[in-house]
């Protein structure tokens, strides 16, 4: 090594920067040896990818099944267990359709990027079934909503202020996701998924803490992620109360019993309206209005505050950061080069370049802030409105927004035993209605089910 | 009671039209994203609507050795690749013995492979081969580093199209310094981004 090295010094010297001559030239051998290509292995088979799709879809038929057709509690949890162990442990939670979102997002901004067909199939699927079914994907396939559901052991029921409040920040999450997505700049989904390390059973430190307190959460608080966090749940919450089907806590008319009141580990049962004191309508319709007002202006300063704080969101990029780091190294304020700073030096490419792409980066974030504030403002907006608009319930019914589907409260409800033939009396409402008999089934069937 | 079925209808109505609605903004999405990109890489490129798959620019990488401990695969998708038409085939190869090595043999405490995954085999003359087992390569770069540094560079970092399970967003190119790893699609080279030349600082 130490005879090897002036000489190496004065081949470096010799030799330009860009690409030259090898320094040890290639032997010319004699005795006929050949050289080897060099060893690429092939990708894995495509049919993989088919099979994980096949599977896919066929857990979104069986849950569809399970809840509306058998309405069978264990074989969803079957179904759950299933997509946990396939889903989440054997495909490492790589088939994601929360993260499927960004994807969608940099497919739509970006013409460079392709959007996989498998990412564009997972985006689709859930959310179309969702208009005709319900969050079924949420309950039966999905491995973040498995996992948080199996540790599931003492649900605290959380106060509606309280739900209503955590649950923004799923939409602020989706927000910033899709725009940092859009922008090309990170995908924070990923990044950040806090199950997908239990999964891999390998991660960074801090996603793995951040996982193992949301699991400890959902022990307690159920699917804690599901509710307050995930990005998707936010256009499910948009599109469940459309969809054509909905997930019915009696099969027949409810009695009013209260028995299902607290069946709901994810407060997504709504209890009917007090028939007493009803405010006037002239002062509901007043404050709508005043909402309804004040909605575009919420948007309108919510958008400027995005802005303002858009140099934030533009440091989730790596070229900013660069840029950044490299001023502050130019401008004497920081020691030393980091590694990032080393390797764009050492290309010798021009700082100016640097900081004009750093600066068309910015660019975009600003504009994609603005956006995401006018987001935010909408929701806040839009959540308040939908809150002053009361509507007249009857009986107990699940919230389809909130409701994943389970099938946890079925068994609760007494005229469900009785059509199962869990129970010999027929249970009978305040008002002294009774609901409907059974349908022509045999009970003897129904007991052994 | 008339006008009972009728308010009903129109609720179910207008929901039913949200839902289509709803649906079409969902399928549009989907298209759009992928219409836009085939449009483009077929005007671009011949590379139509290919797969896009994970590669390092073996030029711009630096051997920081981030490739071993950022993969989400333990241990790394990224390997060490050999082109041997530009490999000097070397005695003392800068690949293979660590900075002043006590024998010039193959013994652990001279190797800089710190998984022993560089095979060494005599051709002729003063001419050695060296071959990568990829079983035991953890992509640390280190011989990377003292082929490229010192000699010709025909060893450098590649990820394993077999082993990479092409994640959304690659968790090394995250913390890449010279942000060498981007996507390409799967036509070109086979989807491998090889080395043809060799590069000297």
């Amino acid at each position: 090594m130490r005879r090897l090295l002036p000489f190496i010094l004065l081949l470096a010297a010799a030799s330009s920067m860009a690409l030259a001559e090898a320094r040890f030239p290639a032997p010319e051998f004699t005795t006929g040896y050949k050289l080897p290509a060099t060893q690429k292995s092939a990708p894995a088979s495509p049919v993989h990818q088919w099979i994980d799709m096949a599977v896919f879809a066929a857990a979104l038929g069986v849950g569809v099944w399970l809840i509306y057709y058998k309405r069978h509690r264990r074989s969803v949890f079957f179904l759950t267990l299933f997509s946990l162990l396939y889903f989440g442990f054997y495909r490492k939670g790589c088939i994601c359709a929360v993260g499927s979102i960004q994807n969608v997002a940099l497919g739509i901004s970006d013409p460079h990027y392709v959007l996989p067909w498998g990412a564009a199939l997972v985006f689709f699927l859930p959310l179309v079934l969702t208009l005709f079914y319900g969050r079924v994907f949420c309950a039966g396939v999905c491995p973040l909503g498995a996992i948080q559901d199996v540790v599931l052991v003492k649900p605290l029921q959380v106060p509606n202020w309280l739900e209503q409040g955590l649950g923004l920040f799923a939409y602020i999450y989706l927000g910033l996701a899709v725009m940092l997505a859009w922008v090309g700049s990170d995908f924070i989904i990923c990044r950040y998924d806090p199950f997908v390390g239990f999964f891999r059973r390998s991660g960074p430190p801090d996603i793995m803490v951040i996982g193992v307190v949301l699991l400890a959460l959902s022990m307690f608080v159920g699917r804690f992620y599901c509710r307050f966090i995930c990005p998707l749940s936010v256009l499910f919450r948009l599109l469940s109360p459309l969809s054509w089907k909905k997930v019915t806590i009696t099969p027949d008319q409810c009695v009013d019993c209260r028995l299902c009141e607290t069946s709901c580990p994810f407060g997504a049962i709504r209890k009917p309206t007090p028939t007493s004191k009803p405010l006037p309508v002239s002062e509901g319709r007043r404050r709508l209005a005043a909402i309804l007002v004040l909605v575009p202006v919420l948007a309108v300063a919510f958008a400027w505050l995005g802005r303002k704080t858009a140099p934030v969101f533009s440091r989730a990029d790596f070229t900013v950061q660069l840029a950044d780091r490299i001023y502050l190294e130019e401008a004497g304020k920081v020691e030393g080069r980091t590694d990032a700073s080393k390797a764009y030096r050492d290309t010798g490419a021009p700082i100016e370049d640097l900081y004009q792409r750093a600066r068309q980066i910015e660019g975009r974030v600003f504009k994609g802030a603005g956006f995401f504030g006018a987001w935010v403002g909408l929701v806040v907006g839009l959540r308040l409105a939908v809150n002053a608009v009361r509507r007249r319930r009857v009986g107990y019914t699940t919230d389809p927004a909130g409701c994943v589907a389970c099938a946890r409260c079925f068994l609760s409800c007494p005229v469900e035993q009785y059509q199962r033939g869990l129970i010999s009396e027929m249970p009978v409402a305040a008002d002294g209605s009774k609901p409907s008999e059974p349908p022509s089934k045999p009970q003897e069937q129904l007991v052994s089910a | 009671m008339a006008e009972q079925p009728e308010q009903t209808s129109r609720r179910s109505f207008l929901t039913a039209g949200t839902r289509a609605a709803a649906a079409l903004a969902i399928g549009g999405a989907v298209g759009a994203a992928t219409t836009r990109s085939r449009t483009a890489s077929t005007a671009a490129a011949p590379a139509g609507h290919d797969k896009m798959v994970w590669q390092i620019n073996p030029y711009k990488c630096t051997q920081c050795g981030k490739c071993a401990t950022n993969c989400v695969l333990n241990p790394s998708a990224v390997k060490c690749y050999h082109v041997y038409p530009i490999c000097g085939y070397c005695k003392i190869c800068t690949g293979f013995f660590k900075a002043q090595p006590n024998a010039l043999n193959t013994g652990a405490e001279n190797q800089i492979c710190p998984t022993a995954a560089i095979q060494r085999t005599w051709i002729e003359d003063q001419y050695y081969e060296y071959k990568i087992i990829k079983e035991l390569c953890i992509g640390c770069a280190k011989c990377v580093k003292g082929c490229t540094t010192f000699a010709n560079g025909s060893l450098f970092l590649q990820i394993d199209r077999k082993l990479c399970v092409d994640c959304n967003q690659c968790s090394i190119a995250t913390v890449c310094p010279p942000q060498a790893i981007s996507r390409i699609p799967v036509s070109r080279e086979d989807g491998y981004l090889l080395k043809t030349k060799t590069r000297t600082m």
